[in-house]
C-alpha cells in the first residue's frame, strides 16, 4: 500500500497542465437508447483512472469511442489538448491509445502471434520471442504458437493484455484485466501498471472488483445508466460506498447457514483420466471429487488448467467410452457415456461459462431459450411446443431472478451479460435439479447481479441440491463454497473445508503445491 | 487498401424488413429480364408481357405455372427445413430423379394394372427412393464426417447416369422403337388433373398441404426447434443435448422425401412415363426458391410461384420470340445473386467513413 500513497503524492505534487485525454459533452445513442449522455472526463499523464459502473452503464461504449471503434454522435475528444477525431482503432494506436478488451477481439483460427501481428506491423516469427518475454515479465505465460480457438477465456485475455503492452502505448484502456489472473498474478500486474503510470503512461482501468480499484487507482469516475454520477478519490471511499454510488442502492451480501450435506453423493468423479480431442486442450489426470446433496463444492484455479475440459465431461458435451462410464456418477448411476440430454433427465443441470451461443441462443426469444433445457418440464405436448407454458416458464425465470428485460419475447442477445446469466441460472434452478454445475457463474457480471446469483445458489443448496461451482474468483468461492478443491494442470487438489482454506493455502495449491506435498485426506 | 465505407450490423429490426430482400431481388430479376430480352431484340413492352403477363393470361398458362410451382414448392419446403439447421442438401435434383425412378417401377412392371392402390404405392416407393438417395449422404456425413454439400452434389450426377442406364436398358419400353423411355403408364397410375384442358394436377394440393405441415413443423414442433437451434447455435445444441447426427439424418431424409415425392409427381403427372429428362432443374431452382422465401414456409409459397412464372415466361418467350432457353437459367442466377446482395443491405448498414458530426458545445 505504500507504493500507492507515494504514487498518489507524486501526481498530486506536480500536476501537468494539459490533460492527456479530455472528453467534453460526448454523447452516443443507439436507436432510442442513449448509451452515453454528455460525458465529461479528463485523464492526466501517469494517472490510473478507474471507470466504475454496472453492466450496461455505458462503460464499454465510452471506451470504444476513445479507442475509435465507435464515433460519438456529439461532443469533443481532445488528445494532448488538441481536438481529434479518432477514425478507427489503428488511428487510436498511432496516437498511443491501447486497449485490452473485455470481449475478445481475436481471430480464432489464427495463432496468438499471428493475431498480434495483425495490429503490430511485424512478422509473427519475430513477435513470438517478444510475446514470450513480455509474458514472462508480467507473469502472463502464453504459447505464441497456440491457436486462439484452443485457448481458454483466461488465456485469450492474456493474449489481449500482451498485445496491448507490446505497443508501448501512452494510454492503456483495461477492461477487467484481473478477472483471469490468479491471486498471485494480480500483484505483479498492479506493479506493472504502477510502473507504467510512473513512466507517464495513463491507465483507464475498468473493474468491478472494488478492492482493486481502491488499492490501485488515483481517481474513480462512476457511471450509471449512461451518465456520470460521480468522480471520487477511491482511496477515501469504502468498497461499500463505491458500490452504493455505482448501483444506486446498498449491495446485498449473501447470507448463509452452515451446510447440512446429505450422505450419498449426487455427483462423483473417480480417477478420471481424459485426453481431450483438442490438441491444445488440457489433459485431465486422476480427477476425483464428490458432491453431496446440500453442499457447495468450489473448484478454484486459473483458467486453462482443465476447467473447460472438466465442465464438458460433467455436462455430457464430451463423452467417455462406455467402459469408463462409471467414472462419472450422477446419484450413484454411472453416466460417463450419456449425452447432455440423458444426464439432464437424471436430474443434472448445468450453467456454462459462455452465455451467448451456448447457454442461450442469441437470436431467439427468452421463451424459446427457456425451451432449450426446460423442454422436459411439461413445455412440449405431443411433440409440439406448448407456447403458453413455455412463455409462463420464461416469465417465472424472469421474475424469480429479477431479470431486466422487455419480457419473454425479447431476444437473448438484447440482454446484458449479467441479466442473461441470471435468466440462465433461473432456468436451470427452475428445473429442480438434484445436482447443479455452474462454470464461472458471475464472470463479467456486475456486483448487484453477482450477489443475487450467489444468494440463489446458496438458497438452492439449502433445499438439498448438490452444487459444483468452477470459478476463477476466489472471493466468490470463499463467499459461497462449503469445500474447495483446486485444479492445476489437469490435476485436482485434495478437498479443503472452508475453515481451513485461506488465500495463502489456496494460492499454494493454485501453483501446484499439492502435487509434491503428501496428500491430505479428503474431508469426509 | 481501406475502403471508404464500413459495414456494420443493423441493430433494430422492424416487421417489414422480412419481405424487403425478396421483393428487391424479384424487382432486380424482372429488370434484368427486360434488359436481357431487349438486348436479344425483343421490344421492352413485349418482353415484359411475355415474361410476367403471358404466364398468367390464359387458364392454360396459369395451369402451367401451378404445374411447375408444385415440384418447386414441395422440394423447397423440404430443403428449407434442412437449411435452417445448416445442413446443406443440394442434391434435390438427384433425389427427385431417384423418386421418379422409384415411382416408375410399379407402373412399368404392372403396366396393365387397374388397381386404385397403384398410385399410392408409387408415391410410397418414390418417396422411399428419394430418402434412400439422401441417406447415402447422411451416412457418410454422420459416420465419416464427409461434407454433405459435396456428397449430395456428386450424387446428382450419379443419379442422372443411373436414369440414363435404366431408360436405355432395363426399363425401356420393349415396343418403343428403341427410344430411351419407358412404356406409358396405365391410367390408374396418373394423377387426376384439376380442370379439363390443363395439366396441373392434384399434386398441387399435396404441395400446399406439405407447406402447412412444414409450417407446423418449423414454427411449432419441438423437433423443428431442435433443428433450428443446431443451425443457429451448434454449441447451444450440444449444451442442451440435441444430437447433431439426428439433425443430419432428419434434415437429409425430409429433403430427400420431398424431392422423391416431387419426382413421382412428374412421372405420374405431365410426363406419364419415365424419360431421360424428368426435371428441368427443379432440384436446383428449389434451392433458390427456399432462400428467396427466407427459409420460411409462407415465403416459400410465393417464391415458388414467382420461380414458376419465370419458367413459363421463359418457355413462352422461347416459343414466340425465339429467345434462347438459357434465359431461364440466367434469370434464376440473377434472382439468387440479387437476393444474396439484398440480404446484405437488409442485415447490415453501409456507412461512409467521414468525420463524425461534432457539436461545438
Amino acid at each position: 500500500m505504500t507504493t500507492l500513497h507515494e504514487t498518489t503524492t507524486n501526481t498530486s505534487a506536480a500536476p501537468p497542465a494539459v490533460p492527456l485525454l479530455e472528453l467534453v459533452g460526448v454523447t452516443k445513442t443507439f436507436g432510442a437508447m442513449t448509451a452515453n449522455d454528455n460525458i465529461a472526463l479528463s485523464i492526466m499523464p501517469g494517472e490510473i483512472h478507474a471507470i466504475l459502473g454496472e453492466n450496461g452503464a455505458g462503460k464499454s461504449t465510452l471506451m470504444k469511442m476513445i479507442y475509435g471503434v465507435l464515433a460519438p454522435d456529439a461532443g469533443r475528444i481532445r488528445w494532448n489538448g488538441e481536438d481529434v477525431t479518432i477514425r478507427d482503432p489503428a488511428h487510436a494506436r498511432r496516437l498511443g491509445i491501447g486497449m485490452v478488451f473485455q470481449h475478445f477481439s481475436l481471430f480464432e483460427t489464427l495463432t496468438v502471434a499471428e493475431n498480434i501481428s495483425l495490429s503490430i506491423d511485424e512478422k509473427p516469427a519475430t513477435l513470438a520471442p517478444r510475446i514470450a518475454a513480455i509474458g514472462e515479465r508480467f507473469g502472463l505465460p502464453l504459447d505464441p504458437a497456440a491457436l486462439v480457438h484452443s485457448l481458454s477465456v483466461g488465456q485469450r485475455q492474456r493474449a489481449e493484455i500482451i498485445r496491448c503492452l507490446l505497443q508501448a502505448p501512452r494510454l492503456i484502456i483495461m477492461d477487467e484485466p484481473t478477472s483471469v489472473l490468479p491471486p498471485s498474478g494480480v500483484a505483479p500486474l498492479f506493479e506493472t501498471i504502477r510502473e507504467l503510470a510512473a513512466g507517464g503512461c495513463a491507465v483507464l482501468f475498468i473493474s468491478h472488483k472494488l478492492e482493486e480499484i481502491r488499492s490501485l487507482c488515483h481517481r474513480a469516475t462512476i457511471m450509471r445508466a449512461g451518465k456520470i454520477v460521480g468522480s471520487v478519490d477511491p482511496t477515501a471511499e469504502t468498497s461499500e460506498s463505491l458500490a452504493r454510488l455505482m448501483i444506486g442502492r446498498n449491495v446485498p451480501h449473501p447470507t448463509r447457514r452452515t451446510a447440512r450435506p446429505g450422505k450419498d453423493a449426487v455427483l462423483e468423479l473417480r480417477d478420471l483420466d481424459h485426453t481431450p480431442n483438442d490438441p491444445f486442450g488440457t489433459r485431465l489426470e486422476k480427477i476425483g471429487l464428490e458432491v453431496r446433496p446440500g453442499e457447495i463444492l468450489g473448484i478454484a484455479g486459473v483458467s486453462g488448467n482443465g476447467q473447460r475440459e472438466m465442465a464438458a465431461l460433467l455436462s455430457g458435451e464430451a463423452l467417455l467410452p462406455r467402459a469408463e462410464r462409471d467414472r462419472i456418477r450422477i446419484a450413484g448411476v454411472g453416466c460417463g457415456d450419456a449425452d447432455a440430454g440423458q444426464r439432464r433427465r437424471m436430474g443434472f443441470a448445468f450453467v456454462p461459462e459462455e452465455r451467448n451461443g451456448r447457454g442461450a441462443v442469441p437470436e431467439m426469444s427468452l421463451t424459446l431459450n427457456a425451451l432449450l433445457t426446460g423442454h422436459g418440464a411439461g413445455l412440449v405436448r405431443r411433440g409440439f411446443v406448448a407456447q403458453r407454458h413455455a412463455r409462463h416458464f420464461a416469465e417465472s425465470c424472469i421474475s424469480a431472478m429479477n431479470v431486466r428485460c422487455a419480457g419473454p419475447q425479447s431476444e437473448a442477445r438484447s440482454l446484458s451479460g449479467g441479466n442473461l446469466q441470471k435468466f440462465i441460472i433461473g432456468r436451470e434452478i427452475r428445473l429442480a435439479p438434484k445436482v447443479l454445475v455452474a462454470s464461472q457463474p458471475t464472470w463479467g457480471v456486475d456486483v448487484g447481479a453477482a450477489a443475487a446469483i450467489r444468494q440463489e445458489l446458496i438458497t438452492l443448496r439449502d433445499k438439498g441440491v448438490g452444487i459444483l461451482i468452477i470459478s476463477e474468483e476466489l472471493e466468490e468461492l470463499f463467499e459461497v463454497a462449503d469445500r474447495l478443491q483446486v485444479l492445476f494442470r489437469g490435476r485436482l487438489s485434495p478437498s479443503l473445508d472452508r475453515a481451513e482454506a485461506d488465500t495463502a493455502r489456496i494460492g499454494d495449491y493454485m501453483t501446484g503445491g499439492f502435487l509434491s506435498a503428501p496428500s491430505i485426506a479428503t474431508a469426509a | 487498401m481501406r475502403a471508404p465505407w464500413t459495414v456494420e450490423p443493423r441493430t433494430e429490426r422492424t416487421p417489414i424488413t422480412g419481405p424487403i430482400a425478396p421483393l428487391a431481388a424479384v424487382s432486380a430479376t424482372v429488370f434484368a429480364g427486360l434488359v436481357l430480352f431487349t438486348l436479344l431484340g425483343v421490344p421492352a413492352g413485349s418482353a415484359f408481357y411475355q415474361l410476367l403477363i403471358a404466364p398468367l393470361s390464359t387458364p392454360f398458362n396459369a395451369g402451367e405455372v401451378l404445374l411447375k410451382a408444385t415440384p418447386l414448392l414441395l422440394i423447397a419446403q423440404g430443403l428449407a427445413i434442412g437449411f435452417r439447421a445448416k445442413i446443406w442438401n443440394i442434391g434435390a435434383e438427384g433425389q427427385l430423379i431417384l423418386g421418379a425412378i422409384g415411382g416408375s417401377l410399379l407402373p412399368i412392371w404392372f403396366n396393365d394394372s387397374t388397381s386404385p392402390l397403384l398410385l399410392p404405392a408409387m408415391v410410397v416407393m418414390g418417396t422411399c427412393f428419394g430418402m434412400a438417395w439422401a441417406a447415402i449422404a447422411a451416412v457418410l456425413r454422420s459416420r465419416f464426417n464427409a461434407n454433405e454439400i459435396l456428397v449430395t452434389l456428386m450424387l446428382n450426377s450419379i443419379a442422372l447416369q443411373l436414369l440414363y442406364y435404366l431408360v436405355a436398358g432395363p426399363l425401356r419400353d420393349p415396343f418403343g422403337f428403341n427410344f430411351p423411355q419407358s412404356a406409358l403408364f396405365p391410367d390408374v397410375a396418373l394423377l387426376p388433373t384439376l380442370f379439363p384442358g390443363a395439366r396441373v394436377n392434384i399434386g398441387l394440393f399435396v404441395a400446399v398441404a406439405a407447406s402447412v405441415m412444414a409450417w407446423a413443423f418449423v414454427e411449432r414442433s419441438m423437433t423443428g426447434y431442435r433443428l433450428q437451434v443446431g443451425g443457429v447455435a451448434p454449441e447451444a445444441a450440444r449444451y442442451a443435448g440435441f444430437s447433431e447426427k439426428r439433425a443430419v439424418w432428419l434434415s437429409l431424409l425430409i429433403g430427400g422425401a420431398a424431392a422423391g415425392l416431387a419426382g413421382v409427381f412428374e412421372v405420374a403427372g405431365p410426363l406419364g412415363q419415365l424419360q431421360r429428362v424428368v426435371s428441368p432443374g427443379y432440384g436446383f431452382a428449389a434451392i433458390i426458391v427456399a432462400f428467396l422465401g427466407g427459409l420460411n414456409p409462407v415465403g416459400i409459397l410465393f417464391a415458388a410461384l414467382f420461380m414458376a412464372v419465370i419458367y413459363v415466361g421463359g418457355d413462352i418467350a422461347q416459343a414466340s420470340a425465339g429467345v434462347p432457353y438459357a434465359v431461364i437459367s440466367i434469370l434464376q442466377g440473377v434472382l439468387l445473386v440479387s437476393y444474396i446482395a439484398a440480404r446484405l443491405f437488409v442485415d447490415y448498414r453501409v456507412r461512409w467513413r467521414s468525420a463524425p458530426k461534432l457539436s461545438t458545445r
